[in-house]
């Protein structure tokens, strides 16, 4: 039953999705967005999450996570998307915890490892220096000197930035890509906090002149890993899109049902028929890319690009249409801000954007395949 | 012994005897639809090694294998079916036997049918003996399917039958119909009709093949004229075809959806690019195009996942009785995109229409082909209109 979820997987997704309905629904993002929240996330939710062991689900038992799969992760992030819920789960547990458990030195590790899977730190990458993801172009230096380095550059849409403890910052070195865990409050590190669209969490970061110690560096720090993680948290991100296209999904369909015009319930009209049919395939779709790629992270983690490409680019598209559906389904209800569409229409954009929007998923599909 | 222990006993078992008999012919990839093995009375085959291949496999029941081993079928198991289908792909085994009475008629037969009619026609079905073809659309008939008008009569020991079918693919090579008639003319449109099995060379009956657009003609029309069938080849109940019918096309759409699903031919993407060549960093040399084949690539992908979640879903009981109409749906879609992709890839050479350079046009003629996928087994937007009644349960009609 590979890409359908097994008993305990049903379990882990019916407590995150009764756990997030009450403790992080889409009334707590508003709360957070209207008060001008200066963490952007609630504090408390985010130890409750942890304490039910979800914080750590991507982080090895031997350094105090649960040790579960991709599969887990996916599981956690639909329901994320489906209450949109501010949490630092997918920078800190997911993201930046794979790239230290793949690349960080035994002391990174257990500096790190099980605080972030406790909720206690917050970590993140700090990769993107342009409006658009580039991996190929990092343009922020890392020069060595006898035996200390120095980083140099700025960095943009760092998710969590201003409330990590933590930067794994993405450099160019001379013997190509390196990673470095780089504490927030070092001298020279500068971060402002980007108020965005979707009222989650971004920052800026600008190093200038870091100077840091030779084992700063993560020692498998390299373009492989990073992608690796990169991967997990594409895979992750489109299954937080593939939650929002849930949500917004049936309470469209609920409102074609309940919608009278012209003395007809408005899903009586074939124009509309046909779009949500189609929208239907659509997001299933999704869901049979995404769980082909959750899959292909655990059995396969090496040989999984192809499959991340694919369930990031196809839930992206997906989750733009229905966002988009959503609110012209709605009318003018649906531009409004009281109704949530244009809540999960921002996050879903943002999510687009986050590793890779659909085209850049495309291009790389097009690339790993030879072409 | 665990479960897992005994699928992969029987998946060593299944290899070698595939390695054992499969011919190597039937190991090469298929070049074309000349390739196909339909059997029947009329059988051509093209070689030796196709003939012992379908002989082979159908003493084994194996071009059936879920079916009972009453019936001419392997008796295998969900699991063991998927093990041996897992196992041919990794051979390169072709499909022994191309057929509308296994993926058609069969299951309807098996849900449908009395004891004797199964004894009677799954075997043959699963030999390759009887070559089976579809008697539903008519001139009358299209989309709205019900109205059809094709009478049969009841003469107390046997029906006669009197009417027309059209779009009925294979009509002039088939042995056998199964076909939808109208057998209570007073009652409502949907009750009145009833699942008939005749021969097709019973007096009376006609076909004329039509041509395409393609200039080829894998349809036809075919008429009936007094044709008698005796009453046993009645499948259901008087008046009970349009739930034998209903079910059957739920078969036909997930047939036709697999057609999106080319897994074993040559990626798009690979193919434009040894038709136009790469610039100076390997990408294909043509962006627009290669934009819209890594678009197409990402939804070919996701559809052949979701074949293999529906699968995974109607072996645990849980897929939805109206899925087929989706993978039927999107199926018949990314074909026709892959279709007009391969055209722009090839460019004016895809246009050649006679001739060896060509194989006559086989490109251009499979571009046109693909055109009556979205209206074959129900229109795209037929299948729509299934999708939001009965999976999206939006009201009206």
């Amino acid at each position: 039953m590979a890409l359908l979820l097994n008993e305990e997987q049903t379990m882990l997704r019916d407590s995150a999705r009764s756990f997030l309905a009450d403790n992080a629904p889409v009334a707590q993002l508003r709360q957070l967005r209207d008060g001008h929240d200066p963490a952007g996330f609630a504090g408390p939710t985010w130890s409750a999450f942890a304490e039910l062991g979800f914080a750590g689900v991507a982080v090895a038992e031997a350094h105090g996570g649960t040790g579960l799969g991709a599969v887990e992760v996916g599981v956690l992030m639909e329901q994320i998307g489906r209450h949109l819920s501010a949490l630092p789960f997918l920078s800190s547990g997911v993201v930046a915890a794979r790239l230290l458990q793949l690349a960080g030195s035994p002391a990174q590790q257990a500096a790190w490892l099980p605080r972030i899977a406790r909720g206690e730190a917050i970590a993140t990458l700090a990769l993107d220096e342009g409006p658009k993801h580039r991996t190929d172009d990092i343009a922020l230096r890392a020069q060595a000197h006898s035996g200390s380095w120095m980083l140099a550059g700025t960095k943009t849409f760092v998710p969590d930035g201003h409330v990590a403890s933590l930067l794994l910052v993405a450099a160019r070195a001379d013997d190509g890509v390196a990673i470095f865990a780089v504490p927030r409050d070092a001298a020279g590190v500068q971060v402002e906090r980007t108020v965005m669209a979707d009222a989650h969490n971004a920052a800026r970061v600008l190093l200038l002149d870091v100077q840091l110690p030779d084992e700063a560096r993560l020692p498998a720090g390299n373009e492989a890993a990073l992608q690796q993680a990169l991967d997990l948290g594409r895979a992750a991100a489109a299954a937080e899109l593939l939650g929002i296209a849930d949500e917004v999904f049936e309470r469209t369909l609920d409102y074609l049902k309940q919608r009278k015009q012209f003395g007809k319930l408005i899903g009586e009209f074939q124009a509309l028929q046909h779009r949500a049919a189609t929208l239907y395939v659509d997001i299933e779709l999704a869901r049979a890319a995404l769980a082909k790629a959750l899959q292909a992270l655990d059995a396969t983690p090496q040989r999984a690009a192809e499959a991340v490409a694919i369930a990031k680019a196809k839930c992206g598209t997906a989750a733009t249409l229905a966002v988009q559906e959503s609110v012209q389904m709605h009318g003018g209800m649906g531009m409004t801000d009281p109704l949530d569409f244009g809540l999960f229409m921002k996050r879903a954009r943002v999510l687009q954007e986050l590793w890779g929007d659909s085209g850049w998923q495309m291009d790389r599909l097009a690339r790993l395949r030879g072409y | 012994m665990s479960d897992t222990a005994t699928i992969e006993g029987f998946r060593a078992e299944t290899r070698a005897w595939l390695e054992a008999n499969c011919p190597s012919e039937m190991r090469q990839p298929l070049r074309g639809e000349e390739d196909y093995c339909w059997g029947g009375r009329k059988a051509q085959f093209q070689s030796d090694a196709q003939r012992l291949w379908l002989q082979r496999m159908g003493e084994r029941g194996w071009t059936v294998p879920t079916w009972p081993r009453d019936y001419g079928g392997g008796g295998l198991s969900a699991e063991e079916a998927a093990a041996l289908q897992q196992e041919m792909r990794s051979l390169g085994c072709r499909p022994a036997l191309w057929s509308f009475g296994i993926w058609m008629l069969g299951p309807a037969l098996l849900k449908f049918g009395n004891e004797e009619q199964k004894r009677e026609h799954l075997p043959k079905i699963a030999r390759g003996e009887i070559r089976w073809c579809q008697g539903y659309s008519e001139p009358n008939a299209g989309s709205d399917l019900a109205s059809l008008a094709t009478r049969a009569e009841d003469r107390g020991d046997h029906y006669l039958v009197n009417g027309q079918k059209i779009w009925t693919s294979y009509a002039d090579l088939a042995d056998w119909i199964f076909c939808l008639v109208r057998t209570d003319s007073a009652a409502k449109k949907h009750t009145g009709i009833s699942f008939l099995l005749f021969d097709m060379a019973t007096p009376g009956v006609n076909t004329r093949p039509i041509t395409l657009i393609s200039g080829k003609s894998p349809f036809c029309e075919t008429f009936f004229d007094d044709v008698r069938v005796e009453k046993h080849n009645l499948v259901g109940q008087p008046g009970g075809g349009w739930d034998v019918a209903k079910y059957l096309l739920t078969h036909e759409r997930e047939m036709i959806g697999a057609i999106g699903d080319r897994s074993q031919s040559q990626p798009l993407g690979a193919m434009a690019a040894q038709s136009l060549g790469r610039d100076a960093l390997g990408r294909l040399d043509d962006p627009m195009l290669r934009a819209r084949i890594a678009e197409f690539e990402v939804d070919e992908a996701a559809f052949r996942a979701l074949m293999q979640r529906f699968g995974e879903q109607a072996r645990a009981r849980q897929a939805h009785g109206a899925f087929s109409s989706a993978l039927k749906y999107y199926g018949a879609e990314l074909n026709k995109r892959r279709q007009e992709l391969i055209m722009s890839a090839l460019g004016s050479a895809g246009l050649e229409w006679e001739g060896a350079a060509s194989n006559d046009g086989e490109a251009a003629r499979d571009w046109l082909r693909s055109k009556a996928n979205s209206i074959e087994g129900g229109t795209s937007e037929v299948q729509l209109n299934v999708i939001a009644k009965r999976i999206l349960e939006l009201p009206g009609a």
